[in-house]
């Protein structure tokens, strides 16, 4: 049976993570290789790395950390963060990373989804789609992008719905109405959209305790949940919300 | 004991880094080449891959490789396919109506749309391996694997199916005939326990091959009637 995954996202800044977390001294606090290569052993399910930064010199940077996982980490990964042409991707998935993530530039230019899965098939192309509750949506949700500062007057379904079709071959849903409020994912949004298409979704936004996963997987039909603070700031394991999760039912990967 | 030549097939189709990756981590030499000619003198071949059948077969012909490998399978030589490269072993695939190396009988099928299952099949799922062998030693029956595709093989003569994999319905997740054993799954990005398949078939000798009983399964596409328990 498919197994719901426990994704681990960590934002580069670069070449650093941004966030604090709790390995000890004998760790580069904050490198994101190290961070990977922790999360890998204790058996996380996939990663994902979010650069925001995109200048020639800091994609340098990137590539080189995505490098240096591929070396170590013999699960899944993805990267995203200001890509914005096929050429980009290209570079990020030659250096090791399985797929990419477009979101802004897919809004602006939406055949750089087609563009991608042409060249690297539909499982390399993630749409990350930032949404907000918006009532004038027919879905109630709208697109918005630029890390939350433009509304786009994209209905999220709508949206979803379209990527799917050009080529997507998996979407991250982030609420940014939940982001950040460890008060739990989105569920509406994420049934709804996790029913109106055919590709994986995975939540992403408000995590805060193991239940809120098992709320997301049950109610909100999501295939994946993305995790950041709850475990960086070594609040839980990925062993503990695994085991958790398990113990409810849930198919979950055995570590 | 890893001894001999390793070639790990470069045929365009992305992806190969992440085998090399895991080759390195498991300190096996090995040659990445596109030469037709290099399989004379490998021990062991791995032909790995993410990406679309056709333009797969196209860039096989284009090489020579189709040959260099048809003729290296039939010298019963040990072979290891990776997802794309556990497909094109087969007649041929509904993945743009694609032609494949036809070595053996059967073909590639899409997971039906409109079923309610998502497709791609991506993610962690379970392998239940329907018979012992060697290069499945150390793996725990019922482990998990990382998979990402739309197609699976169907295999005519159930006797190829090692392993099978519940989407749906059960398909052929795990190949073995002879020296040939293919995972649709990423073995190089299943973490421990695909590293230990992939260092299995590195130390493999290609002998020992245990009694076939078959599956016990009725398994997507098998041949209608086929023996099972």
């Amino acid at each position: 049976m498919l197994e719901k995954r426990i994704i681990v996202c960590l934002d580069v800044k670069d070449g650093r993570t941004t966030k604090g977390i709790r390995f000890k001294e004998n760790v580069d606090v904050g490198d994101p290789v190290e961070m990977a290569r922790v999360y890998y052993e204790e058996g996380v399910d996939e990663l994902v790395f979010y650069d925001i930064t995109a200048s020639a010199e800091r994609r340098k940077i990137r590539i080189d950390t995505v490098r240096r996982v591929a070396e170590q980490v013999f699960i899944p990964f993805s990267v995203g963060g200001g890509i914005s042409t096929v050429e980009e991707m290209r570079e990020v998935l030659l250096a090791g990373a399985e797929k990419v993530s477009v979101n802004s530039s897919a809004v602006r230019n939406p055949g750089i989804i087609a563009g991608g899965a042409a060249m690297y098939g539909s499982q390399c192309v993630v749409l990350g789609m930032d949404i907000a509750r918006d009532p004038a949506m027919p879905c109630g949700y709208g697109v918005v992008i630029d890390g939350g500062r433009t509304v786009t007057g994209l209905d999220a379904l709508a949206w979803a719905r379209k990527a799917e079709k050009l080529g997507a071959g998996e979407i991250v849903l982030n609420s940014i109405d939940a982001d950040g409020t460890k008060a739990g994912y989105e569920l509406t949004a994420t049934a709804l959209i996790s029913h109106g298409v055919e590709i994986p979704v995975v939540a992403s936004g408000g995590a805060g305790t193991p239940e809120h996963l098992l709320a997301v997987f049950r109610d909100g039909g999501a295939d994946a949940a993305l995790v950041a603070s709850m475990v960086h700031y070594g609040t839980y394991s990925i062993s503990g919300i695994k085991g958790f999760l398990a113990a409810n039912g849930l198919p979950i990967r055995k570590t | 004991m890893v001894s001999g030549t390793t070639i790990v097939i470069d045929y365009g189709a992305g992806n190969l880094k992440s085998v090399e990756n895991a080759l390195r981590h498991l300190g096996a030499s090995f040659l990445t080449t596109s030469l037709p000619s290099d399989l004379d003198k490998a021990e062991r071949v791995i032909f790995p891959g993410v990406g679309e059948a056709a333009a797969s077969m196209a860039e096989l012909r284009r090489t020579g490789l189709d040959e260099a490998i048809r003729s290296y399978v039939a010298a019963g030589r040990k072979l290891l396919g990776i997802c794309i490269g556990c497909q094109v072993i087969f007649e041929r695939s509904e993945e743009r109506a694609t032609e494949c190396l036809g070595l053996f009988p059967g073909e590639v099928r899409r997971f039906p749309a409109g079923s309610g299952l998502k497709v791609p099949h991506m993610g962690w799922n379970t392998v239940h391996f329907t018979r012992a062998h060697p290069v499945f030693d150390g793996i725990p029956q019922d482990s998990s694997f990382y998979f990402v595709h739309s197609y699976y093989p169907a295999p005519a003569d159930p006797e190829m199916i090692a392993g099978v994999t519940e989407y749906g319905s059960p398909f052929a997740s795990c190949i073995a005939q002879g020296n040939l054993v293919a995972f649709q799954f990423h073995l190089e990005k299943s973490g421990p326990l695909g590293l230990k398949l992939l260092s299995n078939f590195l130390s493999w000798d290609g002998s020992g091959t245990r009694s076939q009983s078959g599956a016990p399964y009725t398994v997507l596409g098998a041949r209608p009637g086929a023996p099972h328990a």
